[in-house]
């Protein structure tokens, strides 16, 4: 459900970017990095992409996902884990308790990429 | 020839949620009100938890209510016995709240009641155990419950709601004793997810925790003349 308002928040972001282009482009892919230690479903977020992106500017554009393992810092133990999302969080050697979250929390939009339009009669819906 | 070129963005997916929690969040500040954001999965007990702090907390505190249930005419008419404003949100078919429903529902404050009068403002979240707590609404503090029926793997299962709790309430006590279910190893997987929060087992039944409760929600009040919840916290620290 919520991907649905993620989806929402991602367009408009684009647009904003869109609009503020003189020369309006052809968005080809978004990049987006999506940490496992938050509420998004990736597949989610591609269908809510997709049904919502039916007839606009953004329509065909491909949306490019990098999974961010969770990734945690033991301090006693001064290395970074990787918790077992479902099992296990502690630290694996000593049991220390989940403490730093170093990766594994991102929701970002991270770039586009986008091609020139060199075709003036191309015109642009939305 | 095609040739694409970059874009950076570098922005968070929340991040319009995220202002609109900022801007709800110093509206409560401007107005002195600490804000609490309540949260489980159907049916742990947030609304009878609500319920009880009105009772124990409405004479020394001037308390109103945002109430985000989907079923939210029944837990508004249920608290509204209370005297305290209930502000529902219709959250439509939304699985959580977010920034803007609850800026709603700040409106409705500003405009029919006197908010500078108050002290707390409590919003009982959409029941869901996934996203509300992804969803800032302008909260100092997030309070999630979980009963004691919904089993001990509930946290290692749904960490990011635990993770992000300020207070951590196991609910519904009174009925372990009838479950197969450890409450040592619930603290346990909790503890390994989230080491910093308070962990109160309450029951609404027998009224267990529920002191520990008041006091905790009273030491996270910010009174800006008055010291209450810090003379609290003295109090017991000389005790021990
Ligand atoms: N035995 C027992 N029952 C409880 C306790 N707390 C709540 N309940 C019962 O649990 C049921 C749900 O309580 P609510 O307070 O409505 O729960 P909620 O979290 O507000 O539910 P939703 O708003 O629908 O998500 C009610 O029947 C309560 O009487 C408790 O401490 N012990
Ligand atoms: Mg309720
Ligand atoms: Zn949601
Ligand atoms: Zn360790
Ligand atoms: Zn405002």
């Amino acid at each position: 459900m919520h991907e649905i308002d993620m989806t929402k928040a991602l367009i408009l972001t684009v647009k904003d970017w869109y609009e503020s282009q003189p020369e309006k482009p052809k968005i080809e892919k978004i990049h987006l990095t999506v940490g496992q230690f938050t509420c998004v479903e990736p597949l989610g977020l591609q269908f809510a992409f997709e049904a919502q992106t039916r007839n606009t500017f953004l329509a065909g554009v491909e949306l490019v996902i990098k999974d961010v393992p969770l990734i945690a810092f033991c301090h006693s133990c001064q290395q970074e884990y990787k918790p077992e999302i479902g099992l296990q969080y502690s630290c694996p050697d000593c049991k220390s308790p989940m403490n730093d979250i170093r990766y594994g929390r991102e929701l970002k939009i991270d770039r586009l990429e986008y091609s020139a339009i060199n075709n003036q009669h191309l015109s642009i819906s939305n | 020839m095609h040739q694409t070129f970059d874009a950076a963005i570098e922005l968070n997916l929340l991040h319009a949620n995220q202002e609109g929690a900022d801007h709800n969040r110093q509206h409560f500040d401007k107005w002195g009100i600490t804000c609490l954001n309540i949260m489980s999965s159907p049916g742990a007990g947030k609304t009878v938890l609500l319920e009880q702090t009105l009772k124990a907390l409405k004479a020394k505190l001037n308390i109103a209510v945002i109430e985000g249930d989907m079923t939210t005419q029944l837990d508004a008419d249920r608290l509204r016995k209370y005297n305290v404003p209930v502000i529902p949100i219709n959250t439509g078919r939304s699985c959580h709240l977010d920034s803007k429903m609850v800026a709603g529902g700040i409106h409705i404050l500003e405009h029919q009641y006197q908010p500078q009068n108050l002290d707390l403002v409590l919003v009982e979240n959409v029941g869901n155990l996934v996203c509300p707590a992804e969803f800032e609404v302008g909260e100092h503090g997030k309070v999630a419950l979980l009963s004691v029926t919904e089993g001990e793997d509930k946290p290692l299962k749904y960490p990011v709601m635990f993770r992000e709790a300020d207070c951590l309430l196991i609910t519904k006590t009174d009925l372990a004793p009838y479950l197969d279910i450890d409450l040592d190893r619930i603290t346990f997987n909790i503890k390994q997810i989230n080491p910093q929060v308070t962990i109160i087992p309450l029951s609404a039944k027998t009224g267990e925790g529920l002191e520990t409760w008041l006091d905790w929600v009273q030491s996270v009040i910010c009174i800006p003349s008055g010291t209450k919840a810090k003379h609290k916290e003295q109090q017991k620290e000389t005790k021990i």
